[in-house]
């Protein structure tokens, strides 16, 4: 049985690694925010899966539920961080490049852009 | 019964709470706040000083599965520091952005960013780190990007987005101990840590995703572009806070944590990049034409300088030796701290007054603002490490102990970044000695200029004539 377990944990945890790896490449081979946030959300799937790959100890046993927790809160981080660069791109969007050349270093009170 | 440790992450939480459900009442509330914190915070910091660790588990739940909260000397010598510079912060901001509209939006997102602060030097676990970590990377990539120009817009994303590599990775070295230990809890894990492929990935993935983070050269890119581009309060609490939180991490892991576990080869590779730090960041700004953007540049170089104490450390027989080192080292992040803070916002103030910061058109504005001028001079005595400033003891202990140690080349970076320093620093004041005529008043706008004042002051003459009490702190409750 412990075997079995081993066996299991081994796949899934080196499939995060996998996860992991494809998602560092991609953030830093491609320029597009959205294809960066995918990425960065992918790494933290990876980092998630080997979490929930520690807690499994057999179908018999409750799961460790600390790495459980880790990969709730995990979520809940990388959630508000998408969020956050998603406002970003929405806020670069809107002006055009040309119409910023003027404001080069300029601290003015003006409206913030960064409502989600 | 009232625990120092659970307020002074509890307290500025509460007053961002409170000043998200009232942002009529912001100034006031979040000033309340701030006094209240940094009340708690040197409470804290005299606990330690008189001699006892704290430690608490939060709602009695032990480890490993609540949440625990430490200060030894390290942690509470930056817990001060981090949070006078914070106060002084504060009330510049009531300053600086009046009872605008970004003033409601700013104190929110200030008290988050001071939790964060409060709670990643506080926390005594990996994984609460880790929480404290992007909680301070969310409030301060949204704070920077407050005046809502396209290239803040652009410079924040880009610090969001490196900060996020940074912290997925950091995160990946965590899940790696957990695998391998089974716990979280910093003192658990220093204990079961042994040598092996387990440690060492983790120390690479931890260390590596916060050098990204502290914006060690060559991974400083997103540094000067965020910080210069940012409101003068928020960029005095980037760069002499937010990265110090980054800093003081990696130095957790290296010298607690993975104690055992670092070679000198790879601490040499840090100073190495320290060094590249001390010098292309003290060049370009010396190069730089804008007065934030030279502030920022300085910060590129000091953390270098941070980084040059980490093959000294990891050579140093333990002991006394280590300890002055140690306490150097401190010395530096905190007399930085002051002294980054107060010259932002006097350049801040600078900026304001003129509409623009370029050196070169400095001459007249400078003149006409005394008590900025001379607070950016008191702080380039901290830069530069003229006595009586932190920044001399510690720059002499280093160059004293890399001789000492047989690693003779950091003196000879050291001794460069110094005179580069100098050449930037005297580049602006220079500037402030135009022949026209000099206002009869010193102060032009004291809620801006004192509290910046102060902090330059407290930078070039206090923490250098305190350490001695600094070292004694340090030693504490370890």
């Amino acid at each position: 049985m412990s075997h079995e377990i081993l066996l299991t944990q081994l796949l899934y945890g080196s499939a995060g690694l996998l996860f992991f790896l494809l998602g560092a490449w991609s953030f830093i081979s491609h320029e597009p925010l959205w294809r960066k946030l995918i990425a960065l959300n992918i790494m933290g799937a990876g980092v998630f899966h080997v979490l929930v790959a520690v807690a499994y100890r057999g179908l018999d046993t409750p799961p460790d539920p600390v790495p459980h927790a880790l990969v709730l809160t995990g979520i809940v981080v990388a959630v508000s961080a998408t969020a956050l660069a998603l406002a970003f791109g929405r806020r670069l969007d809107r002006e055009a490049p040309e119409h910023a050349s003027d404001a080069h270093g300029g601290v003015d009170d003006r409206e913030d852009g960064t409502h989600a | 019964m009232l625990d120092p440790l659970a307020l002074a992450v509890a307290l500025p939480l509460l007053g961002a709470l409170l000043v998200t459900m009232l942002p009529g009442w912001s100034r006031t509330l979040g000033m309340l706040t701030a006094l209240a914190t940094t009340g708690v915070a040197l409470w804290l910091t005299v606990t330690v000083w008189s001699g006892e660790g704290l430690r608490s588990d939060l709602g009695g739940w032990g480890v490993p599965l609540g949440i625990g909260l430490r200060a030894d000397g390290l942690a509470a010598a930056l817990v001060a520091m981090a949070n006078l510079v914070a106060l002084a912060i504060s009330i510049n901001a009531t300053g600086y952005f009046g009872a605008a509209e970004s003033s409601r939006k700013f104190w929110p997102l200030w008290l988050l960013l001071w939790t964060a602060l409060n709670g990643l030097f506080l926390a005594a676990d990996l994984f609460n780190l880790y929480v404290m970590l992007e909680l301070l990377g969310l409030s301060a990539a949204a704070l920077g990007a407050l005046t809502g120009t396209r290239e803040a817009a652009e410079a924040n994303l880009r610090y969001l987005l490196v900060g996020l590599l940074g912290s997925m990775t950091y995160l990946l070295g965590v899940a790696l101990l957990y695998t391998a230990y089974g716990v979280l809890d910093l003192e658990l894990v220093a204990e079961a840590l042994t040598p092996g492929p387990v440690a060492w990935s983790a120390l690479a993935l931890m260390v590596g995703g916060l050098l990204l983070k502290s914006a060690l050269f060559p991974l400083h890119f997103w540094l000067p572009p965020a910080h210069a581009n940012a409101p003068a309060p928020v960029s005095a609490a980037l760069s002499a806070l937010v990265v110090k939180a980054a800093i003081y991490l990696v130095l957790r892991l290296w010298l607690d944590l993975f104690d055992g576990i670092v070679t000198l080869p790879a601490a040499m590779l840090l100073g190495l990049l320290g060094a590249g730090a001390v010098l292309w960041g003290s060049w370009r700004a010396l190069r730089a034409e804008r007065l934030k953007l030279l502030a920022a540049y300085s910060t590129v170089a000091q953390i270098g300088y941070l980084f040059l104490f980490l093959p000294l450390l990891t050579a140093a027989p333990d002991g006394d030796t280590r300890e002055r080192l140690l306490t150097a080292l401190v010395l530096l992040a905190l007399t930085h701290g002051f002294a980054k803070a107060g010259f932002f916002l006097a350049a801040g103030l600078v900026q304001k007054s003129t509409g623009h910061d370029r050196i070169r058109e400095l001459g007249g504005a400078a003149q006409s603002l005394p008590a900025a001028t001379f607070t950016i001079g008191l702080a380039g005595v901290a830069l530069i490490g003229l006595p009586p400033s932190g920044t001399f003891f510690a720059k002499w202990i280093l160059v004293g102990q890399a001789i000492a140690l047989g690693q003779w080349w950091w003196a000879l970076v050291a001794m460069a970044g110094t005179l580069l320093a100098a050449a930037y620093v005297f580049r602006v004041l220079a500037r402030a000695f135009n022949r026209e005529p000099t206002p009869k008043c010193f102060l032009t706008d004291p809620r801006t200029e004192i509290p910046a004042l102060l902090l330059a002051a407290l930078s070039a003459l206090g923490v250098g004539l305190a350490a001695q009490p600094i070292a004694v702190l340090l030693g504490a409750g370890v």
